[in-house]
């Protein structure tokens, strides 16, 4: 029977959990097409997590255990899959759109031969055909997108489906793999990260954002200390990334992350097109500016009209007491 | 290093209403500000490639305006069902042969957002690849590349002949000046007929995505909003 593989992300041992949602929805397109659901999981902690992914309904789950697929190198990771796709032979492949997975779809699909749809918001299969919707023009449209290829590959964006278990008996399949590091080319010196890399913000539940109007060291301790008071991962506009206040890898929008929390606070932000690319989707949304025009009064659930150097001690002070 | 850079021309995705204007995509213009600076010690050439309709001749002008050396345009008057897949294989012919050390090209299309062309054009070419790239130096022979990860960023080298993709967070494109103008006026754009394109996937129209339930702006003293929108949070949001 052929199936669906879905790519399972691992970060810090964990799989992540909007591969856990592309799993759930490939789950459903599988059965309602009757094919077999699979997962592929590659690294040396590859087989730990084989009993997670078959608890979201993994029939098969190949693993790929070379250490090389450790480092942050795309060579290794796409022979690797290719040598899995080529097994597995699958009527899809669907993953999380994640920065590693943007990074070998393209490459992948050419040497597979197969067709892709990425960063999807929704997608389905019929007799003959895959179908999506898909986020166009920094978001301010959906594309009804959709191939006829015989393999096609689909990657989703996170907050898109909701994860749900489905246990399955499943079985690993030990996929053999080597790869001769002369064909390497290339050579991982270093990951630079920062101390607002702890939590997951794709993954995050609430997220605190800081524009512009944050504008400095002050502002932005403000902002921490929302986030502690809220559990939230950190966010920023592409504003205050460029001027140093806050690590490239918080900003959210078109060239950012996209996430969809259950709340998110964005402070001092105008609300461009780019921006709302990547958070339009949070449930609610707490927009705090001194410009009563601003945008992202258009799109926000509650809209506080103030100065957030204002405003932001009092609503920390508040929420303090409310979450006690 | 012998540059060149794939670029696009994209409808003006910021403007509120879709006016027909058409400009260089702006994760095109930073690799191309990036090749420059990197050689404007040594005066190595920083050629482009388009494919696209005659009309994209504009764009081709504004990136050689920026400082670029010559040009190629792929003409292909209807590029509307041209995919990433097809769109790569166009370019993967027209660099047949062409030994230029290091091939740019922007992380996605800012009108699709795809993503995909710069890494399976280097995959077609055989050529070690990084994406998402912030900063790039150059080291003897080697690229050293910082890309943007999922959790901090990776700094990676690459041996030439290779290919990038690049973000706009790596920098802030010029605007050309008169005399950039001027100078690409004067410059020849070789053109050639592209070959009819291979699509793999395609749009059926595109429907506005699902509106939000209309919000409440809360204006006021700010001991007032605060209290008011925790109370929301708390009975309308269940949040808290
Ligand atoms: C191709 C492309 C991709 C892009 N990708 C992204 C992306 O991924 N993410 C992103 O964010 N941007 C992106 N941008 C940039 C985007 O267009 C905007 O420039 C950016 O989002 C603006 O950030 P901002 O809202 O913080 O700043 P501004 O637009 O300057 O807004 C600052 C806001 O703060 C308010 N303010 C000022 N002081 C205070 C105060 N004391 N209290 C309360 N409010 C105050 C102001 O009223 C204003 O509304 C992209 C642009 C391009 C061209
Ligand atoms: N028509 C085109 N002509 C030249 N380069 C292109 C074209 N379309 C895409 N590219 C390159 O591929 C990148 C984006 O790929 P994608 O998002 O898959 O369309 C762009 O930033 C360009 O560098």
């Amino acid at each position: 029977m052929s199936s669906i593989l879905v790519f399972c992300s691992v970060q810090d041992g964990r799989i992540k959990r909007s591969s856990l949602e592309a799993m759930t929805r490939a789950r459903d397109v599988a059965s309602g097409a009757g094919l077999g659901l699979s997962a592929v999981l590659l690294g040396s902690s590859a087989h730990d997590l084989a009993g997670e992914a078959m608890s979201y309904g993994a029939q098969h789950v190949y693993v790929v255990m070379d250490r090389v697929l450790d480092t942050h190198l795309n060579a290794p990771v796409l022979s690797a899959l290719e040598s899995v796709v080529r097994e597995a032979a699958p009527r899809m492949l669907v993953a999380a759109s994640t920065e590693s997975v943007k990074d070998i779809l393209g490459a992948l699909a050419v040497r597979c031969d197969a067709a892709v749809l990425p960063d999807v918001a929704s997608f389905a299969l019929s007799a003959d055909e895959v179908s999506c919707q898909r986020p166009v023009m920094a978001a301010k449209k959906l594309a009804n997108t959709s191939s006829t290829h015989s393999l096609v590959f689909v990657s989703v964006r996170s907050g898109s489906y909701e994860a749900k278990q489905a246990p399955a008996d499943g079985t690993v399949v030990e996929v053999a793999f080597t790869f001769d590091d002369a064909t390497l080319r290339q050579t991982l010196k270093e990951v630079v990260t920062t101390a607002g890399d702890t939590v997951d913000l794709s993954e995050a539940q609430v997220v605190v954002a800081a524009g512009r109007g944050v504008r400095d060291e002050n502002g932005r301790a403000l902002v921490q200390e929302l986030a502690e008071i809220t559990g939230a991962a950190i966010g920023a506009s592409r504003a205050v990334v460029e001027t140093g206040l806050f690590p490239a890898t918080a900003q959210i929008g078109q060239t950012g992350k996209v996430v969809s929390p259950d709340l998110y606070f964005a402070v001092g932000i105008s609300g461009a097109v780019q921006h709302t690319a990547g958070m339009a989707n949070s449930r609610i949304i707490v927009a705090i500016n001194k410009d009563p025009d601003a945008p992202i009064f258009d799109i926000a659930t509650y809209g506080l009209v103030g100065d957030c150097f204002t405003i932001l001690p009092l609503l920390n002070a508040a929420l303090r007491d409310a979450m006690n | 290093m012998k540059f060149c850079v794939c670029i696009k021309q994209v409808p003006d995705v910021q403007a509120a209403v879709q006016t027909g204007r058409m400009v260089l995509n702006a994760y095109d213009a930073s690799a191309v500000e990036e090749a420059l600076v990197l050689n404007a010690e040594n005066g190595d050439p920083v050629d482009l490639v388009l494919v696209g309709p005659s009309t994209a001749t504009e764009t081709i002008r504004k990136a050689l305006a920026m400082g670029a050396s010559d040009a190629t345009h792929l003409v292909l008057e209807n590029a509307e069902g041209a995919d990433s897949h097809a769109i790569s294989a166009l370019l993967a012919s027209h660099f047949d042969g062409h030994g230029y050390d290091v091939i740019l090209t922007g992380k996605q299309s800012q009108d699709t957002d795809a993503g995909l062309a710069g890494a399976m054009l280097a995959e077609r070419l055989g050529l070690p690849y990084a994406t998402n790239a912030v900063g790039l130096r150059v080291e003897g022979d080697s690229l050293v590349v910082t890309r943007q990860g999922d959790a901090g960023q990776e700094i990676i080298v690459l041996e030439t002949p290779c290919l990038v993709t690049c973000s706009n967070d790596m920098n802030n494109p010029r605007i050309p000046g008169l005399k950039g103008i001027m100078a690409a006026k004067r410059k020849q754009i070789a053109t050639e007929s592209a070959a009819a394109p291979s699509a793999r996937t395609a749009v059926a129209g595109t429907v506005d995505p699902p509106g939000r339930e209309p919000g409440v702006k809360l204006e006021g003293e700010p001991e007032e909003l605060v209290a008011d929108l925790i109370r929301r949070l708390n009975t309308e949001a269940g949040v808290l």
